[in-house]
């Protein structure tokens, strides 16, 4: 199991380097010019010169990769060309938003998701099964942002029940430690500000969780629908055992391997949603800075922050594959 | 309920049977003093930094001019220069001497006296800027209107010469060339005194990124009617009321300002009163936040919005084409499509309030016969033009490109052109494209004021040969550049209005509106005063009974 | 922005019970040929119908829609109608009323059907050749070639793939090809990954065993024997992100990229433009939204009946 767990944080190594040739690349390649979005329609041709130079962007493309991975080495991710401030400081208040948001989601796919569908496939070819099925597979199809629009309209608009935008009310008085609101709150003491962190939770998660809440009742369905089959779940019942413990050591266990991968793999997945979420709700997250940072060129936001990314969605997967050898113990073999 | 109304540069009344639906108001004041309670304000961006000096974004000048005052500030409503730290002034005749009398008895935030010692010491500070942070990308306002520093690339190219005090009250400026919108000037927030002794502990010039300096981001000191709180960095900045303020003390005990970049999203925290005001709402979400019982304001429209033409294109190049396109656009039926109630139909390439705006000028107006009579006479007929136009912006002087390209389109069309969308994310996407290369043909821009200066408008746009208009006019340049060193503003009106002819009888492009900037607010906000400039200071905002 | 359907993107597609069972039905039991097993089955699944005729109704309306309507697409001659707080509804005139920027809104729905039928086949069609080639040279080639593939496929995985089609949607400018093209190259790691898988898979199976050994050229092995036994779940596949292609056209519009006309007639960009106007006229959102999530659901329909029917296991 180790040497697997190193084996695969060693074949990361390459596909990190790699990324950021890549990315240092792309992100130049893009047409457009930061100076000229840092500087807006007042630029002129030399002011952006000036920036240019200050920037160090009109040095050679290799020279730049080579001062951005002896700094990197430093660990320093650079600076925002925009806001000036330093990426990693800007990462560690952004991404606990967008974490807090994806968990979120994904506790209430998985809360809602796995009993809907264990009780679906308990029940299969009657009505409830159907109109189980029926409902996830509208929620796989609806997308995120219509879903956020229209909850958007019904919740807040409408009914008034639950606030659009942002993480907290802007008018309590809350201490952030972690920015992670909610776990804030609690450490704190505040409650009313975790209360209130997660009221304003409530609707991006519903946006951005029924599609994975729908994947997830659809495979848990489709996993215990097949395992309630096996022949070990036959054996079982022969042999007198109460279906409660039948369902929990034999159905569930083994039906939840395939869950398990799904939730891993949403967990990578969740962030294309949370740049739509995060729109629609001014939700302060990564994706909508990130999508800020294509439009606006600012290089080193986005060179840092899609590595950042890409070794935390490595590492997702990751410990999905060694929880499964957990679980599963054939898998360990290969 | 609560009355709505738009109202142009004019402080709201509230009938004070205002019902208020939140009860968070927060902290309750004591009855028949100031409200108290905190003013939560939605911008569209975050600032850029809390040093005015060095910025340029308005979300930026927002905050600070809460913080930081000027020796000048503006008329309220008007972009007119008033008193403000300088209670009164005077010009030599050459326009090069400017006398300063101080208000008295001023201190900044952290206690030091504002005087003839601390004015100098801003002045000073300005003109000797490290070369560092001498580029558009800091000190742009300074650097524009003073044309050079002490050192750097510019050295020696600038206007300002020095600054004496005379006791501790009064101070001379002089300048070793004329400008006649300095006074004016002296209005934008990055020209704001700030406390020395706070800058000489927590501010570094020379930094390498001026940024993220404490001065930048915790300790910003001025000697306005709120003082700095804290800012959380991708959240909020809070400021707190200013109780020995030297003029009327602010009502609200906190201010609070965040950035919800959506202008949708905007309308919708107004309404939801997430947040009691907000600004740059969308014409499409006014009457729903008015049905809803949500105050609309606008600004006195201190923009431009016009249609470009790039001369470097066939058949722009042909005056008569552009005359027919300027007599194809009905601007009346553009403002109702898609800007705000309170907008404003142009004329010239400025509002009416600025030196320099006439109703002499040709106006071309909507004859769609005419204006296929003029293609057919420049064979021009039926011929595709490229249209550019921004997406995913909204900007004080076009708060939905799409809605306005959408029927300027459709009336172009109307007099038998064709026209090819071309639509670019704004910045720099577009920018790059529209005004920084000759790859374009029709385009949509304009302008917001920054104080109330002729040049900050045609001189601007017109002023030298540059990419966006495509054309070489130097009787065009020549005038702009004369006008500029003219010493004041009673001398220039005279040419300003000249070039506002010349302007239009060259027809570069088609002035179509000011737009005007709205604001909404909650039902129980009241003593907001608009300004055209943005000139707003919050000392007279109250939120709830 | 991805529907994510984990199977074909998953490290362990082979102990999925709703992923793709590649190379798992070569032989049949009752002898019937593999294709005519499952349209037997198809034909008979219930899901299947109502997949079918959703797509039918798309395609056919997406062709024939000039002959529905008289009016052109994308045309704003009724602009002079709108203001940013009235749109007109429905009349005699225009079934569907205007929509915001003046256009007939019944015709723009007719015609945002073809619009999703060219983006969704184009770019699926490029994800899929190109997905596909890249996995046959892996699977097939193995080696240094493989392990190259593989890792490339590996970078692409982790960067969002909404931030690269936004990206490529940077470079290409805003127009129907860099939204196609940003959505097709976004699919290429998934076609890839399956191809690869499906060849390794087989190349262990008896058949292949016993072509090598009557010693057939390896090409003629991959070409005549392997490639046709992936076909299967190659079409499962495309079909599925053929939905999956539909909304991300949508999610790209949302976010501001696509076609430089702003009325165009694409659902995905009217959703966006009648964002603003849905306290007015909640019809321009709503009508957009759910053809958009119909045809998905019917393509997703489609797709899972098929994957069903050629799938051994749900015979049992």
């Amino acid at each position: 199991m180790l040497r697997f767990v190193l084996r695969r944080l060693a074949l990361l190594v390459p596909v990190l380097v790699g990324l950021s040739i890549l990315l240092f690349a792309w992100v130049r390649a893009l047409p457009g010019d930061p100076a000229r979005a840092l500087l807006g329609q007042r630029a002129t041709p030399e002011g952006i010169a000036r920036v240019n130079e200050l920037y160090g962007f009109n040095e050679p493309v290799l020279q730049q990769y080579l001062l951005y991975v002896k700094a990197l080495l430093n660990g320093d991710f650079g600076r925002s060309i925009q806001t000036g401030q330093p990426v990693l400081e800007s990462f560690f208040e952004k991404f606990p938003a967008t974490v807090e948001l994806g968990m979120s989601a994904l506790l209430l796919a998985i809360v809602v998701g796995v009993p809907l569908g264990y009780y679906a496939a308990r029940h299969q070819g009657r009505f409830i099964d159907t109109a189980i099925v029926s409902g996830s597979l509208l929620g796989v199809v609806t997308p995120v942002f219509f879903l956020a629009i229209l909850l958007k309209l019904v919740f807040a608009q409408w009914l008034g029940w639950l606030p659009t935008s942002f993480r907290q009310d802007a008018r309590i008085d809350a201490t952030h430690i972690t920015n992670f609101y909610v776990l804030d709150g609690l450490m704190t003491q505040e409650w009313d500000a975790a209360w209130n962190a997660m009221v304003h939770l409530a609707l991006p998660a519903i946006a951005l969780g029924t599609i994975p809440l729908a994947i997830i009742v659809r495979i848990t369905r489709a996993s215990v629908a097949e395992v309630m089959h096996e022949d070990y779940v036959r054996t079982a019942e022969s042999k007198g055992l109460s279906p409660a413990v039948i369902s929990r050591r034999h159905i569930l266990r083994n039906a939840l391997l395939p869950v398990t991968t799904t939730i891993g793999l949403q967990a990578g997945l969740l962030f294309a949603g949370a740049v739509l979420t995060e729109t629609v709700f001014a939700f302060n997250g990564v994706g909508q800075y990130l999508f800020s940072a294509i439009s606006q060129r600012d290089y080193p936001v986005l060179q840092g922050y899609i590595l950042f990314i890409a070794l935390i969605y490595a590492l997702i997967n990751l410990a999905v594959d060694v929880g499964y050898g957990i679980i599963d113990p054939r898998v360990r073999v290969s | 309920m609560a009355t709505t109304a738009v109202l142009a540069g004019a402080a709201l009344l509230l009938s004070s049977c205002a019902e208020s639906e939140r009860g968070n108001g927060g902290e309750e004041g004591t009855e028949g003093e100031a409200g108290g309670g905190t003013f939560v304000f939605a911008g569209a961006a975050e600032p850029e930094l809390l040093d005015p000096a060095f910025a340029s974004d308005g979300e930026t000048f927002r905050v600070a001019r809460q913080i930081f005052e000027g020796l000048v500030g503006t008329e309220p409503g008007t972009a007119d220069p008033a008193p403000l730290l300088a209670k009164e002034w005077t010009v030599s005749e050459d326009g090069l001497t400017y006398d300063f009398t101080l208000e008295t008895g001023v201190k900044f935030h952290d206690g030091t006296d504002f005087n003839a010692e601390a004015v100098c010491f801003n002045f000073d500070r300005w003109y000797n800027f490290p070369e560092g942070v001498q580029s558009d990308d800091f000190a742009y306002y300074y650097g524009k209107l003073f044309r050079g520093f002490a050192e750097g690339p510019k050295a020696g190219e600038g206007i300002y010469e020095s600054c004496t005090t005379d006791g501790d009250d009064k101070v001379q400026i002089q300048l070793n060339s004329p400008f006649a919108g300095f006074v004016a000037a002296l209005s934008l927030p990055a020209l704001s005194m700030q406390s020395p002794t706070a800058l000489q502990e927590y501010q570094d010039d020379a930094a390498s990124n001026v940024n993220t300096t404490d001065y930048s981001t915790k300790h910003p000191t001025g000697t306005g009617p709120f003082k700095f709180e804290s800012w959380e960095r991708g959240n909020q900045v809070t400021l707190s009321r200013n109780d020995d303020y030297w003029g009327e003390v602010a009502k609200v005990d906190t201010v609070r300002v965040v950035a919800i970049e959506d202008a949708k999203a905007r309308a919708t925290a107004v309404q939801q009163g997430e947040v009691d005001g907000a600004d740059l709402i969308g014409p499409a979400d006014l009457q729903p936040l008015e049905d809803a019982g949500m105050q609309i304001m606008a600004r006195e429209p201190f923009t431009v919005l016009y249609l470009g033409m790039n001369q470097k294109t066939k058949p722009l190049n042909d005056i008569k084409v552009r005359q027919a396109i300027a007599h194809a656009i009905d601007k009346e039926e553009v403002a109702a499509a898609s800007l705000p109630e309170g907008s404003e139909i142009a004329i010239n390439f400025m509002p009416q309030s600025v030196t320099g705006w006439t109703d002499d000028v040709t106006t071309y107006d909507y004859d769609p016969e005419k204006a296929k009579r003029l293609l057919q006479e420049a064979g021009a007929d039926g011929t595709t033009l490229e249209f550019n136009y921004p997406t995913d912006v909204s900007r004080p002087y076009m708060p939905s490109p799409a809605d306005t390209f959408n029927v300027l389109r459709s009336q172009l069309e109307a007099v038998g052109l064709k026209i090819k969308p071309v639509a670019d994310v704004w910045s720099p996407d577009y920018l790059d494209k529209v005004t920084g290369s000759a790859d374009h043909g029709l385009h949509l821009l304009g302008w917001t004021g920054d104080y109330n200066d002729s040049d900050n408008f045609v001189g601007v746009f017109f002023g030298t040969q540059t990419d966006e208009f495509g054309f070489d006019n130097k009787e065009l340049f020549d005038k702009l550049a004369q006008a500029r060193g003219i010493p004041t503003v009673e001398e220039q009106t005279p040419l300003y209005e000249e070039i506002n002819q010349d302007v239009a009888e060259f027809v570069p492009a088609v002035p179509i509106a000011h737009p005007a900037p709205s604001l909404a607010f909650g039902p129980d906000v009241t003593g907001y005063q608009t300004s055209p400039v943005n000139d707003e200071v919050w000392s007279s905002v109250t939120v709830g009974d | 922005m991805t529907i994510p359907l984990p199977p074909a993107q998953g490290p362990f597609t082979g102990n999925d019970p709703s992923g793709p069972e590649t190379g798992a039905y070569e032989e049949d039991e009752r002898g019937l040929s593999l294709w005519r097993g499952a349209w037997r089955r198809l034909r008979r699944n219930p899901t299947a119908i109502v997949g079918a005729l959703i797509v039918l109704a798309f395609v056919v309306v997406a062709i024939i829609a000039p002959w529905l309507t008289p009016y052109e697409p994308g045309s704003t001659q009724w602009s002079g109608e709108v203001s940013p707080t009235s749109v007109p509804g429905p009349s005699p005139d225009h079934l569907l009323g205007l929509d915001r920027f003046g256009s007939d809104l019944y015709t723009q729905m007719l015609f945002g059907a073809r619009q999703s039928l060219v983006y969704g086949v184009v770019s699926t069609a490029l994800g899929l050749s190109v997905g596909t080639l890249l996995g046959v040279l892996a699977g097939g080639l193995g080696g240094w070639v493989d392990t190259v593939i593989m890792r490339a496929v590996d970078i692409m995985l982790s960067i969002p793939s909404l931030l690269l089609a936004v990206s490529i949607a940077a470079v290409l400018g805003q127009n129907a090809y860099s939204i196609m093209i940003a959505i097709g190259v976004a699919q290429v790691p998934i076609f890839a990954r399956l191809l690869r898988g499906s060849m390794l898979s087989q190349n262990k199976g008896d058949y292949v065993l016993a072509a090598t050994a009557l010693g057939i050229r390896r090409r003629r092995i991959i070409i005549g024997h392997v490639l046709p036994n992936s076909v299967g779940p190659t079409i499962v596949q495309a079909t599925l992100n053929l939905a999956t292609a539909i909304i991300e056209v949508a999610a790209l519009s949302f976010l501001g990229l696509g076609e430089s006309d702003p009325a165009v007639a694409e659902w995905g960009r009217m959703l966006v433009a009648a964002q603003d106007r849905f306290e007015a006229a909640p019809r321009l959102a709503l009508l957009p939204g759910f053809a958009i999530a119909v045809t998905a659901l019917g393509f997703t329909l489609l797709g899972e009946a098929m994957r069903e029917a050629l799938d051994p296991r749900t015979r049992r």
